[in-house]
């Protein structure tokens, strides 16, 4: 944390934890009979109780958003950037909820969690959740936190699927869906680095078929390759040229950059170690993200992308589906995103045009690629504050 | 509110949805939301503009007009309006005839270039026409389909739409007798309530 607490975080945060002992049937059709989410909260609830904002988190994320644990925490939570008091997702206006989802491995049940029945790991015995599935817990959360409705649900890449697969299914408990830099399923190809990613960690010796916790291990190398290759996704080319090309020799001063070939040592060493800072630059990033995660949930949440569909309810059609999604919606996509690249989004904003839906859509121009949904781009926060702050405007109004 | 936007209003009914292509920073689709109820998206490139929508709490899509509509149902809107947008499209007939695809009718606004004006700049100076109204010069004007009413009108009784409505104003936008005796040479914004003819 630095030296003092900035005045727009939401300052020292304390995790919650919220047991549910009604068992929740799963897309699967297999049952988990208990489960725990962890959650965090920011901001009050108004005494109407419409002034909720639900978050999902995507792929690595957690329900740790924003602010700090404890005093030596260094960096804040995941999405900080948007979430305190008079930023974007203002928690001076709104009671900001924040989980863990199901199958995750910060502190909800998932793989790396003891199986009541056994009381061993669930590794690999941890059922395959889906977008729908963590939805519907998500509701159970609501029903228990006791709101009656969002006023907004949010989220970005498989966060914002989360937000689409809400106003599906519970179209009554949302008032806003903000949908950022998702799609309305993944790509071939998307799916295939998904498989890479997930073949690189079953294929590592230490996965023990996922049974590493029992055995004290885990596929670190597996995980590392998978964030390596994942992290290669998050960005965009110019964005790794313009990360990894900051020292431009004398030569290529005139035409101002090297296109992010910086080397480490400043000189190749004709071998086959590291040469570029991009190698260890993801080699950093896979090293600390395979630290700090679960295999079996990366697997888990690898399988909820590749599986969401929510066409797969009405014919393939995807306006049908919206059919009745009676809030009104926010789109936004980034211009160098090839994750989900702005096309996805559209395909997504045609469809809820064409059933009559409310919908604003913005195409943000950034360099930053799929990452730049967690980073502060000035027009992204901008429309993201302008639009909560009519969503707390309408709340005004409607107040009896 | 922009005078013609006034104008524009009157021929919006209750309740109606509308598209506003061109929507600017969301003022009309803001009013008729707020007094007619009307249900609205508009489209818009310019990213000030969409931010004052966004923060009006009006709908609207960054979509550019020239890539089509393709996204957008036939007969899925009661009124698609087009204002001052006419001549700064790349296919200004096809957006026309997609404008009264999606809508059971159209409102196009535009200033008339065959306002005498326009004609005496160019009859006397031999240059194209720069006012206030039309302040850009040749080579930097977005305006690159200028038309007069005549042209408009040509274009309407070629294509089979109806003009349910056309009114031409000054800059003022401020109708009177002898504009609507001779609109084409008095109009400088010309205004048409437009519909598919299906007799």
């Amino acid at each position: 944390m630095p030296d003092s607490i900035p005045t727009d975080s939401v300052g020292l945060v304390t995790p919650q934890v919220y047991k549910f002992d009604e068992p929740l049937t799963l897309r699967s059709g297999k049952v988990l009979p208990k489960y725990e989410l962890v959650i965090e909260t920011y901001g009050k609830l108004n005494r109407e109780k419409t002034n909720a904002v639900l978050i999902c988190h995507a792929l690595s994320g957690d329900h740790h958003a924003a602010g700090y644990h404890s005093k030596n925490d260094s960096k804040p939570g995941w999405w900080d950037s948007c979430i305190g008091p008079g930023k974007a997702i203002d928690t001076n206006l709104f009671y900001v909820v924040s989980l863990n989802n199901l199958g995750g491995c910060a502190g909800s049940t998932g793989p790396a969690s003891i199986n009541p029945e056994t009381n061993k790991y669930y590794g690999p015995d941890f059922p395959v959740v889906t977008v729908r599935d963590w939805v519907s817990s998500q509701l159970r959360l609501m029903d228990r936190m006791e709101i009656p409705e969002w006023a907004a649900v949010v989220g970005g890449s498989l966060g914002g699927m989360q937000v689409l697969r809400w106003t599906i299914s519970y179209p009554d408990k949302v008032r806003h869906a903000v949908c950022i830099a998702a799609a309305p399923k993944l790509s071939a190809q998307n799916i295939a680095f998904n498989e890479v990613a997930r073949h690189s960690i079953t294929s590592d010796r230490d996965f023990h078929e996922g049974h590493y916790l029992e055995k004290g291990t885990y596929p670190k190398q597996g995980l590392m390759l998978a964030r390596m290759v994942g992290h290669i996704t998050y960005l965009s080319d110019s964005a790794m040229r313009a990360k990894f090309g900051k020292s431009v020799s004398n030569f290529e001063k005139d035409t101002a950059e090297n296109f992010g070939r910086d080397l480490r040592s400043g000189k190749l060493s004709f071998g086959f170690d590291v040469d570029f800072q991009v190698e260890s630059y993801l080699h950093y990033q896979g090293e600390r993200f395979s630290e700090n995660f679960d295999a079996n949930t990366y697997l888990l949440m690898t399988k909820a992308l590749d599986y969401f569909d929510p066409t797969v309810d009405f014919e393939g059609d995807l306006s049908k589906a919206f059919a009745n999604s009676d809030c009104k919606f926010l789109l936004m996509s980034f211009s160098t995103d090839w994750r989900f690249p702005p096309e996805r989004s559209r395909e997504i904003v045609s469809d809820l045009l064409k059933v009559g839906r409310e919908v604003s859509y913005l195409e943000i121009e950034a360099d930053q690629g799929h990452d730049a949904f967690l980073l502060p781009i000035p027009r992204y926060i901008e429309a993201l504050s302008g639009y909560l702050q009519r969503v707390h405007q309408e709340n005004k109004s409607d107040a009896p | 509110m922009r005078p013609d936007l006034e104008i524009i209003q009157q021929w919006i009914a209750p309740n109606s949805k509308v598209l506003d292509l061109g929507c600017g920073d969301g003022s009309l689709l803001h009013y008729l939301q707020t007094t007619k109820n009307v249900h609205g998206i508009g489209l818009e490139i310019d990213e000030t503009n969409i931010q004052h929508c966004l923060d009006r709490g009006t709908n609207v899509i960054e979509q550019n007009l020239d890539e089509g509509l393709s996204n957008f149902q036939s007969g899925s809107f009661d009124t698609v309006l087009l204002a001052q947008t006419l001549q700064a499209l790349s296919k200004p007939d096809h957006l026309i005839d997609e404008m009264l695809r999606i809508g059971k009718n159209g409102i196009v606004t535009f200033p008339n270039f065959g306002n005498w004006k326009s004609r005496l700049y160019l009859a006397s100076r031999g240059r194209m026409p720069v006012s206030k109204f039309i302040p850009h010069s040749w080579y930097n004007t977005p305006n690159i389909h200028f038309c007069t009413v005549k042209d408009f009108d040509a274009l309407c009784t070629q294509r089979n739409i109806k003009v349910l409505a056309r009114t031409v104003v000054d800059l003022e936008h401020q109708g009177s007798w002898y504009m609507k005796a001779w609109p084409n040479l008095l109009g400088e914004i010309a205004i048409y309530h437009i519909s598919k003819d299906t007799d």
